[in-house]
């Protein structure tokens, strides 16, 4: 029974998903027939050497009365079991070599850019552009994964596989992608582009892709980095290269208009509206829904000092700018609107009623 | 009851009474069925928290526990099982069966054996004690990256001690096996005639003193970056975060073999016996073992091959690892060539035995498919590598663990255990743990990264499939309690030979053993070192 199901997903099944993805670039197929001649490999000598077993075990039996044989080695015998499987891993590991040697060869990529993961999040710095993206987990998703939210992640298309911001990548261009950390180590992985890598704070990975075929491609962060870790997926568009410099262009003018917030002034109202959004973005995960936070490890807001007393106003803005021990710094992530809407909400929110207003104006004074 | 105590000092069989015989004992057997007791507890508490996740896995969605809590429940399932579970169980045969097994009167250094097991208790209250701290217990898997163990609240500093004092345990349970297989053994048992268990041990030993005092000082430094401003791992202060990868697999790769090595112990004695025919190449199995604890000294950044190394070192710990399927397919082989033209008949030990054999060759073939440096770009911190060393350690070491229990449970209790119920244990565990850990395979392939507490509906079929046979699989195991207290309340007394085919010393000491056997030398005759 072990055997079909160890053969099962090489032929027929291969199509249900439950192989390997062969992916869209040239590395990731040599990757997926790798994978497939080595299962094949030992897929055979796992039958021949379970047959043998258990030819074995029905015939040599004392039921059947046999007589115990009584040799117990064979030099010769032990030396040919001993450089057949040798020169099998030695035919392995030649094809694999030069496969590794090809994807590490990250040279004359037309186009750069740079994954930095954050807890619990990606930024994506496309470097020839001066353009950065933050993709985090779309509110969709974030919303059903809630503890008893009573929604049905069945419902969800790409459930915890969809992020607010997807970036955008050329097809048939060698891209290369860096990845690094900001706070935990990370770990970038798409599996329709053949590979993983961790992104390590301090330290810079590179690896590289050629996407062959235009899609939406999804993968997630792989490497343990705390509470968040099932949370921060990625996806990547890739489109023609027109469609991706239209993209950066548009995305572009929308950076310079984030940018340039400091003088909108917003009532009460719209200030509680945004900063609800902002919050469930980037606030959640740790301080929770309700602003409960989680003991001992992520403090309340609700009735915390530093979001109700007056005084405390400026140290609240600059928390949220400059970070606090886990606290990431915000002031880069976040426009000053966006954090002026927050530090609005979460005075005002869960019965904190400060009534306190904060204008984009105050950020960046505070800045 | 002081007067029956002296009366007792009297008597060959001599022992002290109620707990004091417990807590001082020096005793290789009583010590034995401490840490085999104190095994099988921690197997049911770390799988009460295995229980935990494959509950939350259940089905998509968030149904039971927050995801730092699941993190929590991966983290310590795994420290409590490799820790708690299998290498006590591991010493605690070593214990019991090494003395017997090359005619030694105790183990060489009986106090620090008492202090070795006694050290485990603590370090394990202070282990799960962080499950009731302010900010939870550690949540940042058993392998402990920094910068994200340093995130830990109150629980680190425990962890790290808990940790400390682990190594200390298992240091000095080595010490004290390879100065009483050095020292002890009955003239006439030279090295190459010892069952092949005692060299497996004797080999573990070495891993153990080599291997432990690294993980110390990595988890040292861990302390010190967190509460002393050192920056060993904190590239900020001029650290390198992958420097603890290094020092952690470095210890983290031979203590696979520290779990695995005892285990082909077991099953090359368990093989012959039940084949009433001698171990097919007792002296290739005895270099295969040492080359593939030395070799797994060279393997380590096989599990960090995502860190970025340079490609030199990725190919070298390529080659490495594909190069212990070699004396590792030797073993198997020889297993096979020991079954081939036995008497062989089908008792619980060797149902689990010839199942360690299949699926720890399962696990191995996954284990050569992971090794392949570009494809392990793909499988890589996937449910692939879950069920890659399940099938080692699981249906590995577990099963050789369970086999062993049944072999010698006759040996330790004088009664020979339920055969049925024993038979009905071995399908319904083979079963159960295959419907366990096969689907995680296809799981990884299509995608699905380890540890996360919720995913995708694409992967909710074989989840589902892989928590029923989970649960199936933890129900069961309450059957092999129930055997073995069963056992050791009475049943069929077993013989002193109490399998047909056994050979070895531990089968001429009356059954049960009694409380001191070979105080003075046994007097060895050929048949009892055959193998």
């Amino acid at each position: 029974m072990l055997f079909v199901l160890f053969v099962l997903p090489v032929s027929a099944v291969a199509d249900w998903g439950l192989n390997m993805t062969k992916g869209v670039t040239p590395i990731s197929r040599d990757i997926y027939n790798m994978h497939m001649v080595t299962l094949w490999v030992v897929t055979i000598i796992g039958i021949l050497v379970f047959s043998v077993m258990f030819w074995s075990i029905f015939h040599h039996r004392k039921s059947k009365g046999v007589k115990p044989a009584k040799f117990s080695h064979s030099t010769t015998v032990e030396i040919i079991w001993t450089i057949i499987p040798t020169v099998i891993i030695v035919s392995l590991a030649v094809p694999a070599t030069s496969l590794l040697i090809r994807m590490d060869d990250t040279s004359e990529a037309k186009v750069t850019i740079k994954a930095t993961g954050y807890q619990w999040k990606w930024k994506y710095d496309y470097l020839d552009e001066d353009l950065t993206i933050y993709a985090a987990l779309d509110a969709n998703s974030s919303e059903i994964a809630q503890r008893d939210s009573g929604l049905d992640p069945m419902e969800a298309e790409n459930y915890l596989l969809e992020v607010d911001n997807p970036i955008v990548l050329p097809i048939n261009t060698k891209i290369r992608i860096l990845t690094t950390a900001n706070d935990v180590i990370h770990s970038w992985w798409v599996p329709d582009l053949g590979w993983k890598r961790d992104a390590i704070p301090g330290f810079i990975n590179d690896n590289w892709a050629v996407i062959e075929k235009p899609g939406t491609y999804r993968g997630q962060c792989t490497e343990i980095c705390g509470k968040g870790h099932g949370y921060m997926p990625i996806v990547v568009k890739a489109v023609s290269m027109e469609e991706y410099k239209d993209w950066i262009e548009v995305k572009k003018v929308a950076q310079a208009a984030a940018k340039n917030t400091s003088n909108m002034v917003l009532t009460m109202e719209e200030l509680m509206t945004k900063g609800e959004t902002v919050y469930k973005a980037q606030c959640l995960m740790c301080h929770q829904a309700n602003g409960e936070g989680v003991s001992g490890v992520f403090p309340a807001l609700v009735k915390s000092p530093i979001a109700i007393e007056d005084g405390r106003r400026l140290e609240h803005i600059k928390q949220i700018i400059y970070g606090k021990k886990l606290m990431p710094a915000f002031g880069e992530q976040l426009s000053d609107l966006d954090i002026a809407a927050v530090t609005t909400y979460e005075r005002n929110a869960w019965g904190n009623n400060t009534g306190d207003i904060v204008q984009p104006k105050e950020i960046s004074d505070a800045r | 009851m002081s007067t029956l105590a002296k009366d007792n000092e009297h008597d060959h069989d001599h022992k002290p009474t109620g707990l004091k015989r417990w807590f001082f004992s020096t005793n290789h057997k009583d010590i034995g069925t401490l840490y085999l007791i104190f095994a099988l507890t921690m197997f049911f508490v770390g799988g009460s928290m295995a229980m935990i996740i494959r509950a939350e896995l259940f089905q998509p969605g968030l149904q039971f526990v927050d995801p730092q809590f699941y993190n929590s429940m991966v983290t310590v399932h795994a420290l409590i099982m490799i820790f708690g579970a299998v290498m006590p169980a591991g010493v605690g045969l070593a214990n019991w069966m090494i003395p017997l097994m090359i005619g030694a009167p105790d183990m060489a250094l009986p106090r620090m054996n008492n202090m070795s097991f006694w050290i485990l208790p603590f370090a394990f209250a202070l282990l799960l004690s962080t499950l009731f701290m302010d900010g939870g217990a550690p949540a940042g898997g058993w392998t402990m990256y920094p910068p994200l163990v340093l995130q830990t609240g109150d629980a680190f500093p425990f962890l790290i001690f808990a940790i400390h004092f682990l190594g200390v345990s298992s240091i000095m349970g080595a010490i004290n096996i390879i100065a009483t297989v050095f020292n002890m053994r009955a003239p006439g048992m030279t090295l190459m005639k010892m069952p092949l268990f005692v060299w497996t041990w004797v080999i573990t030993s070495f891993l153990l003193i080599a291997a432990l005092p690294v993980l110390a000082g990595g988890v040292t430094m861990l302390l010190t970056d967190k509460y002393f401003g050192t920056s060993f791992f904190n590239a900020a202060g001029g650290g390198d975060p992958v420097l603890f990868q290094h020092i952690f697999w470095f210890f983290g790769h031979p203590e696979v073999y520290i779990l695995a090595l005892p285990a082909f112990g077991i099953v090359s004695q368990i093989i012959p016996t039940f084949a009433r025919k001698p171990l097919f190449g007792y002296a290739s199995m005895v270099y295969a073992t040492a080359s593939i604890a030395i070799l797994s000294f060279f393997v380590w950044a096989h599990h960090m091959f995502t860190v970025g190394l340079p490609i030199k070192g990725e190919l070298f710990f390529m080659y490495a690892t594909m190069l212990i399927a070699v004396p590792t397919g030797v073993k198997v082989f020889n297993w096979v060539a020991t079954m081939w033209k036995g008497a062989m008949t089908f008792e619980t030990p060797m149902l689990f035995a010839v199942a360690f054999v299949i699926l720890f060759t399962i696990g191995g073939f996954s284990g050569l498919m992971l090794g392949i440096t570009p494809v392990d770009f793909q499988y890589h911190d996937t449910y692939f590598v879950v069920a890659h060393f399940h099938y080692v350690l699981l249906t590995g070491a577990v099963f050789a663990l369970m086999a062993a229990v049944y072999y010698w449970l006759p040996k330790w209790t004088g009664y020979m255990y339920d055969e049925r119920l024993g038979k009905i244990h071995f399908w319904l565990s083979v079963i159960t743990s295959n419907v366990l850990f096969f689907p995680q395979h296809f799981l990884g392939l299509a995608g699905m990264p380890r540890r996360i507490p919720d995913y995708n509906i694409q992967f909710a079929d074989f989840n589902a499939i892989s928590s029923i046979g989970g649960f199936s699989y933890g129900l069961t195991q309450l059957l092999f309690v129930y055997i073995v207290i069963k056992c050791a309340m009475g049943g069929k007394k077993a013989k002193a030979v109490s399998w047909e085919g056994a050979k070895g010393l531990e089968w001429c000491v009356p059954s049960p053993a009694p409380f001191h056997t070979f105080e003075t030398p046994p007097k060895l005759t050929k048949e009892m070192l055959e193998h």
